[in-house]
């Protein structure tokens, strides 16, 4: 009788992870409501409950696709995976402000090129200051605080081990997940209430599930102009990282 | 016809994505360069034509928004999806790289938005309901090391 619901539920994996994920957001805003009386926002809450239910299936199965590689919820994969959320994003741009776009453009093409290099920074600092030496290892963690698909490009072009690989993917899953977090946090304190701001958001941060996700949990109809720019972030960190920035690394090391 | 939407959206989605690919073949980097944002602007470029002559009926226009109301949802998915395991079991050097580069971006932010655009989206009543006091802000650091401690929990699980 369970053998075959759990045969079920596997084969019609996506409609059972709308069915889900429907109860997860009611359950969110429920708490939202009733317990933070809609202080946190409900999306907020529902995303944190996405990571959660993430750490527990990752857990139990020892998988690296969350609560997804739970076979009763094998459908969350699909639904969250990247063809479908890049056509959820792209259906946001959907009555977004053209007037907007044009006027913050070249600010956003500077947060993109400054949040790259701040990050990749960051990344190589952090490497040099727990012992690394090998210019292809602090590359190879630095584009990993860039973005976690960043990070095993370049240590696939630079020969990094896999070791150094593995946390460079780390490094930008911290990022992405702190981000889904922190951003609706912080959101009023860094004046993220408005277009203009995130789009440089999206530029300055730029892993585009942790944008994504921050930016639904703050204000929904920010999301655009966030994932806008965002989605250019991970191409010119895969452009920059393995030849501009490590010809930098080896020059300075 | 909401397929109508659907498939605007679907189409302009492809098409980023090819241009996006012909653009990171052209700087030769293999990766998909943008191909999102360029199927963004082409989404907001032909449906504001279409407004413009009046053939945006509604039934189309429903077929865009449905996805874009299914967003939350979907992102929720994705999040319930992460790797958050492998994310704090990479070690420290992960764990403070990750968090130093948000913490970075985030500061970065006023700085270069510059002064405040007077459109702000404050006039909203929603808006507000999203904001949140000053005070969360402690949370945020403390996010990482709650998630650490769970992680120092099931080091065992992992070493076995």
């Amino acid at each position: 009788m369970i053998e075959s619901l759990v045969q079920l539920f596997d084969k019609y994996h996506l409609v059972a992870a709308f069915a889900v994920i429907g109860l997860a957001m009611y359950v969110a805003y429920w708490i939202s409501n009733n317990l933070t009386h809609g202080k946190l926002h409900g999306s907020a809450i529902a995303i944190i409950l996405g990571l959660v239910l993430a750490y527990v299936g990752g857990a139990t199965t020892g998988g690296s696709k969350g609560l997804s590689d739970v076979t009763l919820f094998s459908g969350l994969g699909l639904m969250g995976g990247g063809m479908l959320r890049d056509l959820a994003i792209i259906a946001t741009a959907y009555g977004v402000n053209l007037k907007e776009i044009r006027q913050t453009g070249f600010r956003g093409v500077v947060a993109l090129f400054v949040g790259v290099l701040i990050s990749f920074i960051a990344g190589g600092g952090v490497a040099i200051a727990f012992g690394y030496t090998d210019p292809v290892d602090i590359t190879t963690i630095g584009a990993g605080a860039v973005t976690y698909i960043v990070g095993p490009v370049t240590g696939a072009t630079l020969g990094a081990s896999s070791e150094v690989v593995a946390l460079s993917i780390a490094a930008g899953l911290v990022k992405s997940i702190l981000t889904m977090v922190a951003t609706p946090m912080t959101a009023r304190l860094i004046g993220l209430d408005n277009p203009r701001s995130a789009m440089i958001f999206g530029g300055l941060i730029g892993t585009t599930s942790g944008v994504a996700a921050g930016l639904a949990a703050t204000d929904a109809r920010l999301v655009p102009y966030g994932a806008m720019t965002a989605t250019f972030y991970t191409g010119l960190g895969i452009l920059l990282a393995p030849t501009v920035l490590f010809l930098a690394v080896r020059a300075v090391m | 016809m909401v397929i109508y939407g659907v498939a605007l959206l679907a189409g302009c989605m492809m098409a980023g994505l090819v241009i996006g690919d012909l653009l990171g073949e052209m700087l030769n980097i293999d990766s998909n360069l943008g191909g999102v944002g360029i199927a963004m602007l082409l989404l907001i470029f032909i449906t504001g034509v279409l407004k413009d002559r009046g053939k945006m009926a509604d039934s189309t226009a429903s077929g865009i928004n449905f996805w874009n109301a299914m967003y939350i949802p979907i992102v929720v998915a994705m999040a319930a999806s992460q790797n958050v395991v492998a994310a704090f079991s990479g070690g420290m050097v992960a764990l403070v790289a990750g968090v130093l580069a948000v913490v970075l971006g985030l500061a970065l932010v006023p700085l270069l938005t510059g002064k405040r655009p007077e459109n702000a989206l404050e006039d909203d009543p929603l808006a507000g309901e999203t904001r949140y006091t000053p005070t969360r802000a402690s949370v945020t650091t403390g996010a990482p090391v709650l998630d650490r401690s769970r992680h120092t929990s099931s080091t065992p699980a992992h070493k076995h």
